[in-house]
């Protein structure tokens, strides 16, 4: 695999192809942990995090294990059971050894199983026939790119708290989800952007 | 046991899209024709309802600490089923609908009543519980596409009626807001749907006000 197509591949997952903005992984912990800055960044490396040690241990699931056996179809339950013990373990080793991210992360880390994003970037590469390196890249960048719109995200809405004066019916929720389209409007953009 | 209530409950009151925000990914992701706004939401009725029986079948066997998962592996049974016969049996709303249908695993709304709902009530409960919060949902679903398809694309029925599936041409041909199919359009669409929600519940909270006085 050459070095253009890991670049284009991590534009891509970072800007062209948003995960959140463009293809829907994960909204419900972009739209629930975005209220403040610091938890939305601690949010959103967790989630890079988790998401890129996934693509490792979901390939080698597949390649060595799914695929020798043809349990191909088996591929859903598979990769949940590694996501939710990758992140249990994850869990117990910040405990462990880095105390002090693992408080700061608090709740979020047992949420993210149930996070889409994580389940989706290994159904995708999957379903991309990425290689190894391909697949932990796109992981590891698709996780950058959630990390970006959490973070551009939350601070619009740190504004809109203080300046906002929506109408009634559009307060809390409603405001936010507009907001956000405004800014996958911005992420379009993007796409014109052609790599190589 | 209410049937009414529960009814009300998850087609209105407490719909699981517009009043608990669950399943968000979804429903943006998916409703920009009506085939697959109907594809999607049959699919989570199917699971929703087969989890909640089965959850709440065995409630009491399973140990606490230990019970996420078990409905997680209990919702993924159920997922990979629909997944294989929707291969099967209709290959364009599987393609179509692509990475979703798995994604159903981590759908939040399945999670969030096996949690809030059929690890505490009866059997036949449960059941009614997960086909009217999934009809919650598939209606939510069917509006965000009328709604996208007409003002997007100027159809009706896209993947359904019409000639070659492309859906009834209502306005001319031109003249639709391609942004709303785009992802901006499912942001917007269902910002305003959730508006229009909190503004009808609390125009409904201000009457019963008024006739109590």
């Amino acid at each position: 695999m050459s070095f253009t197509g890991l670049v284009s591949i991590s534009l891509g997952a970072i800007l062209i192809q948003n995960f959140i903005f463009s293809q829907f992984l994960g909204i419900c912990p972009f739209m629930g942990v975005s209220k403040k800055m610091d938890t939305a960044l601690g949010m959103g490396i967790a989630v890079t995090f988790v998401m890129g040690i996934a693509s490792v241990f979901c390939w080698l699931v597949n390649r060595f294990l799914l695929v020798p056996l043809g349990l191909g179809y088996m591929q859903t339950v598979a990769y949940i059971l590694v996501i939710a013990s990758l992140v249990q373990f994850v869990e117990m080793f910040l405990k462990k050894s880095i105390p002090s991210l693992y408080q700061a992360l608090g709740i979020y880390l047992p949420l993210i199983t149930t996070n889409c994003a994580v389940l989706g970037v290994v159904l995708l590469n999957t379903q991309n026939n990425y290689n190894f390196l391909e697949s932990v890249v796109y992981g590891v960048t698709g996780g950058l790119g959630f990390l970006v719109a959490i973070v551009l995200f939350a601070s619009v809405r740190e504004r809109l708290e203080l300046t906002g004066d929506p109408p009634r019916s559009f307060e809390g929720f409603p405001i936010a989800l507009i907001s956000a389209g405004l800014l996958a409007l911005a992420f379009m953009g993007f796409s014109g952007l052609k790599v190589f | 046991m209410n049937v009414k209530k529960q009814f009300r409950d998850g087609l209105i009151t407490n719909n699981p899209v517009l009043v608990q925000l669950l399943g968000m990914c979804s429903t943006m992701a998916i409703t920009t024709t009506l085939f697959n706004g109907i594809g999607m939401g049959i699919s989570v009725i199917i699971i929703l309802t087969c989890s909640n029986i089965v959850i709440s079948l065995v409630r009491k066997l399973i140990p606490d600490q230990i019970r996420i998962a078990c409905y997680i592996v209990i919702v993924a049974g159920f997922v990979t089923i629909v997944d294989l016969l929707l291969q099967a049996y209709l290959p364009s709303l599987s393609e179509s609908l692509g990475v979703f249908i798995p994604l159903i695993v981590v759908n939040c709304i399945i999670l969030a009543r096996a949690e809030a709902f059929a690890s505490k009530n009866s059997v036949a409960a449960s059941a009614l519980d997960g086909i009217f919060q999934g009809l919650g949902y598939t209606v939510v679903l069917i509006v965000m596409c009328i709604v996208r398809e007409l003002l997007g694309n100027g159809t009706f029925g896209g993947g359904l009626l019409g000639p070659d599936g492309a859906g009834i041409r209502i306005l001319p041909e031109g003249t639709g807001a391609l942004m709303l199919i785009l992802p901006v359009g499912g942001f917007l669409t269902l910002g305003c749907l959730i508006a229009l929600m909190q503004y009808l519940l609390r125009r409904h909270e201000e009457k019963k006000e008024a006739e109590k006085k």
